[in-house]
């Protein structure tokens, strides 16, 4: 172990990288209070709304109502889908069956490929079909892509775990292979799904690389983001960004309430070993 | 019936990742071979595209540059999340604190990539708040040019990014080290340095692979933190193909594609080498 000069020197460590990582998404969130004169940077120039203002009238920015029911509805589809999807897979992955092999390595390949080739593959392909690209469809595909590799893998910890002896005494007290699954698999692994569906929530909300080209007319709240740092100079930005941050927490912040809330009443709360909801890659 | 069942389960899985990555990415070697003008891609099968890619020194530079920003981020990455996960797993007794700690970490993947690159801006600018307080405490004369906008811009957001994917699998291999290894160390008369080099390096081998293999893989296939940080005064491989995607050349955006690709599967396959991930969940 180390000496306590060396604790003390990783501790120190550790608190100057949480400093890091939060410092400057502190500051724009201070920052897009700024009075109406204010600049990008500090010294704030009084205090206001004005920024927040500023993002729905739709002569300042374009129609951010639109991209944010937008890439809401997308990324409810996306976590919907990511969640049934892997379940399925991660299911039928606990057994060896023939490809199961080859499965695997596409899935793991998926995570591989850099997003804005599949952004670039997924247009060309619409493109040469002479399909319309559309968030719905070109950018929900593009998106699982990325998604579900993460829930597979984070199911693949799931079930590394799972104590198979409460399936067989279902299936020795008579319960069908749905029953069991019902009543005694998915109760025991739900935490982790909900870690699945916020981990689907959280990739397809911020992405844009892979709906840059895949997204068609309509274009999500990331990819206003990215339009806007190019051209807008103004606090509006942070604001935009403050705004961006605090649904994603909202909604982060609301299932893992709803699944505290949703324990409690069944009494003992059903936790998973190393299943934590937003436990990133690696599980 | 049931030994189709596996089938079916991941029937959807394999649907998606056949209809969204497989054939995007066959259309994207066929296209590679495409002429083009300033309207339209013309099916051919030409070398051109890739002529272009091998020969022009300005794409080698890019090419050479995005290995040179996957490397120098690793390398900071790594050091940096080796210690954060080993003072997470070895130095925090309590596990509740473990926990606490571990969530705070991973907090901020939860806001948007973007969002947090551009956060940097007030930080690093000319008139930003590190200039103001360094020349505020005398330690310069006149405000430091290099930090925004500039390869060490750069740098420290895909830092800022990414530290993230390797502390996560460093950490969770760290967790699964038998204590009881480190206990046999250290009566076997190993210090600190040796324990470490000897046991819980090896022993996190397979996390820092994971954690590689990711940070690896962002960085090259970066365009967006190129472009936003280094105020379009670096290049990428993938801001080129994006630039080139913004100037419809797909056919030449599309060779580019194809290179990148393959360079990004040898390295991985070199670094899958040391590890099965498989094992590893």
């Amino acid at each position: 172990m180390p000496g306590r000069a060396a604790r003390i020197l990783l501790g120190g460590l550790f608190g100057l990288f949480l400093l890091f990582l939060y410092g400057p998404t502190i500051t724009i969130g201070i920052l897009s209070f700024q009075g109406p004169d204010g600049g990008l940077t500090f010294p704030m120039n009084g205090a206001s709304l004005h920024w927040f203002a500023q993002l729905f009238q739709p002569q300042a920015v374009g129609d951010l109502g639109a991209a944010m029911r937008r890439t809401l509805a997308l990324a409810a589809m996306v976590t919907a889908s990511t969640v049934v999807i892997s379940l399925l897979a991660g299911m039928a992955f606990r057994r060896r069956f023939r490809g199961s092999g080859a499965v695997f390595y596409l899935t793991i390949a998926s995570l591989i490929v850099p997003s804005i080739l599949v952004s670039l593959g997924i247009g060309l392909l619409f493109n040469q079909m002479e399909w319309e690209p559309a968030w719905y469809s070109s950018a929900f595909g593009a998106q699982l892509t990325w998604t579900l590799p993460f829930g597979l893998l984070i199911m693949f910890a799931v079930f590394n775990r799972f104590d198979r002896s409460w399936e067989e005494a279902a299936r020795d007290m008579g319960a069908t292979p749905w029953q069991s699954f019902r009543h005694v698999v998915l109760p025991i692994i739900a935490p982790s799904v909900v870690g699945i569906a916020l981990f689907g929530f959280t990739l397809s909300f911020d992405e844009f690389a892979r709906t840059l080209l895949t997204a068609g007319s309509g274009n999500t709240l990331p990819l206003e983001i990215l339009g806007m740092t190019t051209t807008v100079t103004t606090p509006v930005l942070y604001a935009l960004g403050t705004v961006s941050t605090a649904v994603s927490f909202l909604v982060i912040g609301g299932a893992i309430l709803g699944v505290r809330l949703l324990g409690r009443r069944r009494g003992a709360a059903p936790e998973a070993r190393g299943s934590a909801p937003g436990t990133p890659p690696g599980g | 019936m049931p030994r189709l069942f596996p089938w079916l389960q991941t029937a959807p899985l394999l649907a998606v990742l056949l209809v969204f990555l497989v054939v995007p990415l066959a259309m994207l070697v066929v296209v590679s071979f495409y002429d083009y003008d300033s309207f339209s891609l013309i099916p051919d099968f030409v070398l051109t595209n890739y002529q272009e890619v091998f020969t022009s020194a300005v794409t080698w530079r890019t090419y050479l540059k995005t290995l040179w920003f996957a490397g120098l981020t690793w390398l900071v990455t790594l050091g940096l999340g080796f210690w954060l996960a080993y003072f997470l797993a070895f130095v925090v007794r309590s596990p509740a604190w473990r926990m606490v700690l571990f969530v705070l970490t991973t907090v901020p993947f939860w806001t948007s990539n973007l969002i947090r690159m551009i956060a940097w801006v007030p930080f690093l600018g000319r008139n930003g708040i590190l200039n103001n307080g360094l020349l505020a405490v005398g330690a310069i004369d006149r405000p430091l040019e290099f930090l925004l906008f500039s390869d060490f811009a750069v740098i420290l957001a895909f830092v800022h990014l990414y530290t993230l994917f390797m502390v996560v699998p460093i950490f969770n291999t760290m967790m699964r080290i038998d204590r009881r290894l480190l206990e046999a160390a250290r009566d076997a008369g190993a210090g600190f340095w040796q324990a470490l080099w000897c046991v819980i390096l090896p022993l996190s081998k397979p996390g820092i692979g994971i954690g590689s293999i990711f940070v690896v893989v962002l960085v090259m296939g970066d365009f967006a933190t190129v472009r936003l940080m280094s105020g379009g005064q670096s290049a990428s491989v993938g801001l080129m193909i994006s630039n080139q995607i913004g100037l419809m050349q797909y056919p030449a955006a599309a060779a580019n594609a194809v290179v990148l690709l393959a360079m990004v599967l040898l390295l991985v396959s070199a670094m899958l080498r040391a590890i099965d991930i498989r094992k590893e969940l």
